[in-house]
């Protein structure tokens, strides 16, 4: 406990915090940028992501009269909380204090809580899309947590800890030992990801067609700087699950001090990381088609499934041996 | 000796509290000549009574000790005993709270009744002697008094189930309760039986110090989880439940679900973990199972309700599933040896117990306040209604966040501490348990997963969007009685949330003078820090989350209306039409219903339950949408065990034949039989 509550660590991990919510538009631009050259586009440039940002934080915002103060509300807690689950994320070193005061059944928390408020502006309006959209979101939700945390908790059980930067440390100490847990918990958290960041099969961000969307259909009424928070949440959620995958299942280059060349290291290797997964990410969107709605299920299913196993394989095949 | 005399006052304000309820049902037979009785002293009373049980409860977990007397009441050879100690004064507690919140909430409930025709005597006379029970189970050291007090309970509550008992469904619904109530009752006092014979008395001492052969240990047992999970709705024996507790007065629902499930727990805790003391891993695998089932099945039944209590009620059989999980735990790691996970999965029991008790009061209470003002229980009616009843749309909300395991809420602690326990299990030998513990930490997970669908479909269906009735377009804002009664408890959910190190310091002594172990880890960091197995393990600051979370809320709030535009706070927002893709403007009919809300989830898991959906074309042209959701639990275990009952009574007929000779012949045959079998 003590070893993380230091100064430099808090300062840290305020500069990580920032650099999360910096560097969520880039991961977005890249993926787009990926996704457009593999449909032999040029695509819009790098840094459109954070274009659109500035364009809608300074535009005025628009509220329909059948708005409840919630609906005003709801864009700064959607934010927030997603914004403090990814800086319980070490993105570039461990031990920070934000791991201690939050540990991963926190962060799925915040981001359950993120996720009720963002469906219940939905409602707030009270039209017929919101509702929907606000419906599908709680079903994927309800499913698609249970295999998040079951996906957690296999790395949690191996560490012996909640914490995610003990997690990590623990495999950078242990070394690389292939466990078959991980392969599976990796799985689940994949599909976990996909799902939960709102991309291709699950919903589409890019769609507005009224019938297929999920995530976008609750955002609908929203409009200027609430609709810029909205989607500068969504943006560090994706932050969010890329680095989580990155630096736990591949935590070499982390940094473990808090000298300069650790932190320039750790930067370079998180964002070679990440350059990789949104490179991945963009292929499977290309590839891939988006599903109806009712299958979705089969899909979150099949990532509990391997949650389940992974943790199944961990409590029977590794905690014996 | 001054801790001696402070846990005497802890009785004596304990057994002020008895005498304070029992008062308020005498007082109460007055409010037949005068109505108002019942508003200016009766409820007051019972709050006063709930006062008092918390402050006794309070004192008596602080100071952790014990204290025996014995009254001058009961049969000349059985006196009744009465003890606190720190089990009964975490009971006490929580009666207290949620009564106190009832006190100030009732006063002006109530005052929609004076107007009625029902009996405003009955009412507050069996809610005052509800009360006794209740407080009665909890204080007894004995199996007579317990049983006396827990049938008190039991009948007192079935009158306030029957209260508004000109609808037939209420008076099926209130026998249906009796019925289970007594079949459970009958099962508790043959479990006591059981300790007794092998034991020297019916004192809890003796029933303690009884020596039992681990086959019968293990049918008294059965007899209790039986017994006791009757009364606390587990799945199967759960049918009760949703139809009881929605009908009563919603105050009387607050408790009904609130309280008395938790004595329900108080009994399995003090038969099981408390007389019989030693238990096989087996035992701890059972509760687990039953409790993991009736957690899912209760959130997915509730899911599918449109009836705002009757999902509460269903969300209680819920909650009661996740403190059966930690209970389950609870005996599996105490039976394999490791005695302060055993005490850690306990206290994360006893602390949900507590927050059930605060938020699903809490909810009853904001389902009454709708009740009060609209007339309307249904969720598809309703709609808008933040913007009439903010204070009331407010605590609710609380109480939605709370039940939905959000943090920084309440029920996240609660579950977080029973995931850190599911999570210890890997320290097992047996890989049964091992890999057991995680199926139902997976189930633990989904169910709270679902809760937060249920209360985002409650919430966003009754509060938010607009009203989908002319009633509940016209509704007000209650009395401020009742909005205090429900801020009290708002207030204590996010309290609970906020400092959990505080009240695990205080749930402690529980397990301490219980199981002989404690949490010494929980809070060795400070009020700020909880670790309740070690820091490394896991840690969680719920105040420095709430710090943080307003702390950049407000600021991206500030940065964003204000320095943004320099300086000056322009209004920057415009009022419009709702845009909704540009189709004709939105009417309330064409919101998402609750019914529609919770289509997607109907078809993931409709094969649990018995759906029965039609579409007929009516004369007119229009079509007409029908939807029943059943238990499957009645088609599996209560229509044959009724149908089993009704042929055996067809049969028993034979004996009716009318004829006085025959009748008497059939007593002398059952003396001669019964002299035969004594001689």
């Amino acid at each position: 406990m003590d070893n993380y509550l230091t100064l430099p660590g808090w300062v840290l991990a305020v500069f990580q915090s920032c650099l999360y919510i910096a560097l969520a538009p880039l991961l977005v631009g890249w993926v787009r940028k990926v996704k457009a050259r593999l449909q032999n586009r040029r695509g819009a440039p790098l840094l459109q992501a954070y274009r659109d940002l500035y364009k809608l934080l300074v535009k005025e915002a628009r509220v329909a009269h059948t708005a409840s103060p919630l609906f005003r509300a709801a864009p700064y807690i959607v934010f927030t909380a997603t914004w403090m689950a990814a800086a319980t994320v070490p993105l570039l070193v461990v031990d920070l204090p934000t791991a201690a005061i939050a540990d991963i059944i926190v962060l799925v928390g915040l981001l359950a809580l993120a996720r009720v408020f963002l469906a219940l502006a939905g409602m707030d309006v009270g039209t017929a899309f919101g509702g929907m959209g606000a419906s599908r979101e709680m079903l994927i939700g309800a499913l698609a947590e249970p295999a998040m945390l079951m996906a957690v908790f296999t790395l949690a059980m191996t560490a012996h800890s909640t914490n995610l930067s003990s997690v990590i440390d623990y495999h950078l100490v242990d070394g690389f030992v292939l466990r078959p847990s991980y392969l599976f918990a990796l799985g689940g958290l994949v599909l976990v990801a996909v799902a939960e960041s709102g991309r291709i099969p699950i919903d589409n961000p890019t769609t507005h067609l009224e019938l297929t969307m999920i995530h976008e259909a609750m955002l609908l009424e929203y409009s200027g700087r609430h609709l810029a928070l909205m989607e500068w949440s969504a943006q560090i959620k994706l932050l969010l699950y890329g680095t989580l995958i990155a630096n736990v299942f591949f935590p070499w280059g982390i940094g473990r001090g808090f000298g300069a060349a650790a932190l320039g290291l750790g930067l370079a290797a998180v964002l070679a990381k990440l350059a990789a997964l949104g490179a991945i990410l963009a292929v499977g969107e290309t590839v891939l088609a988006k599903m109806r709605l009712f299958r979705a299920p089969e899909f979150l299913n099949l990532a509990l499934l391997l949650s389940l196993l992974g943790l199944l394989s961990h409590v029977i095949l590794e905690v014996g041996a | 000796m001054s801790g001696a005399v402070t846990m005497q006052q802890a009785l004596a304000l304990a057994g002020l509290a008895v005498v304070l309820a029992l008062a308020s049902a005498l007082v109460s037979l007055l409010a037949k000549r005068v109505p108002a009785t019942l508003r200016l002293v009766a409820t007051p009373l019972l709050g006063l009574a709930g006062l008092a049980a918390l402050a006794a409860g309070l004192i008596a977990l602080v100071l952790g000790g014990t204290i025996q007397t014995t009254l001058p009441l009961g049969l000349p050879w059985l006196p009744w005993h009465v003890r606190l100690d720190a089990l009964a004064g975490f009971f006490l507690l929580l009666i207290g709270v949620v009564t106190c919140a009832v006190g100030l909430y009732a006063p002006a409930y109530v005052r929609g009744f004076e107007h009625g025709h029902d009996s405003l005597a009955a009412l507050g006379g069996f809610s005052g002697l509800f009360l006794t029970g209740m407080l009665m189970v909890v204080l007894a050291d004995d199996a007579f008094l317990f049983m006396v007090a827990w049938e008190l309970m039991s009948l007192s509550s079935y009158f306030l189930v029957a209260y508004h008992h000109e609808h037939s469904a209420n008076r099926r619904a209130a026998f249906l309760y009796l019925l289970m109530a007594h079949v459970g009752g009958l099962m508790i006092l043959l479990g006591y039986g059981v300790l007794a014979a092998f034991g020297t008395g019916f004192s809890f001492n003796e029933l303690r110090a009884a020596e039992l052969p681990p086959i019968w240990a293990g049918v008294a047992f059965a007899l209790a989880f039986m017994g006791f999970g009757m009364k606390a709705g587990l799945v199967p024996l759960h049918a009760w439940l949703p139809e009881a507790h929605p009908v009563a007065p919603s105050h009387i629902s607050a408790l009904m679900s609130g309280v008395m499930l938790k004595v329900a727990v108080y009994g399995f805790i003090r038969f099981v973990f408390d007389l019989i003391g030693q238990f096989p891993w087996q035992w701890g695998v059972v509760v687990l199972i039953i409790g993991c089932l009736s957690a899912l099945f209760g959130v997915l039944a509730a899911l599918l309700q449109t009836d705002l209590k009757r999902l509460l009620a269903y969300s209680s059989v819920e909650n009661l599933g996740i403190i059966f999980i930690g209970l389950g735990l609870s005996l599996v790691f105490l039976s394999t040896g490791y005695r302060s996970l055993g005490a850690l999965a306990f206290v994360a029991a006893l602390y949900h117990c507590l927050n059930h008790a605060l938020f699903k009061g809490l909810l009853f209470l904001g389902a009454g306040a709708i009740l009060h003002s609209t007339h309307e229980r249904d969720l598809d009616q309703m709609g808008g209604l933040l913007r009439r009843k903010p204070w009331t749309g407010l605590f609710f909300l609380v109480g939605v966040l709370s039940i939905s395991a959000l943090p920084p809420f309440n029920g996240f602690v609660s579950e977080w501490l029973t995931f850190q326990a599911a999570l210890q299990a890997w320290q097992l030998q047996s890989g049964v348990l091992r890999s057991l513990i995680p199926i139902a930490s997976a189930v633990l997970a989904l169910t709270g997963a679902l809760v937060a669908v249920t209360f985002v479909k409650v919430y966003g269906v009754a509060f938010l969007g607009q009203a989908r009735s002319r009633h509940v377009r016209r509704a007000r804002s209650g009395p401020w009685g009742m909005q205090a009664g429900q801020g009290f408890l708002a207030l204590l959910c996010l309290l609970l949330g906020v400092f959990p190190t505080w009240v695990i310091g205080l749930i402690d002594a529980v397990p301490r003078a219980i199981l002989g172990d404690g949490l010494p880890q929980a809070g060795a960091y400070g009020w700020l820090w909880l670790t309740p197995v070690s820091p490394q393990t896991a840690s969680y600051s719920g105040p420095l989350i709430v710090l943080m979370l307003a702390g950049i809320g407000l600021t991206v709030f500030w940065g964003l209306n204000y320095l943004w535009s320099r300086g000056a706070p322009v209004r920057w927002i415009r009022r419009g039409d709702a845009w909704d893709c540009g189709f004709a403007p939105p009417s309330p009919r064409m919101q998402y219903t609750a019914t529609a809300f919770a289509q997607p989830i109907r078809r993931v898991f409709g094969l649990l339950f018995q759906i029965d959906e039609t579409m007929t074309r009516q004369e007119d042209g229009t079509l007409r949408h029908r939807l029943h959701i059943g238990d499957r639990f009645w088609g599996l275990l209560y229509l044959p065990i009724a149908r089993a009952v009704e042929s055996a009574a067809r049969r028993v007929v034979l004996l009716q034949s009318g004829s006085v000779r025959v009748y008497l012949g059939w007593t002398l045959a059952t003396l001669v039989g019964l002299l035969w079998i004594i001689t």
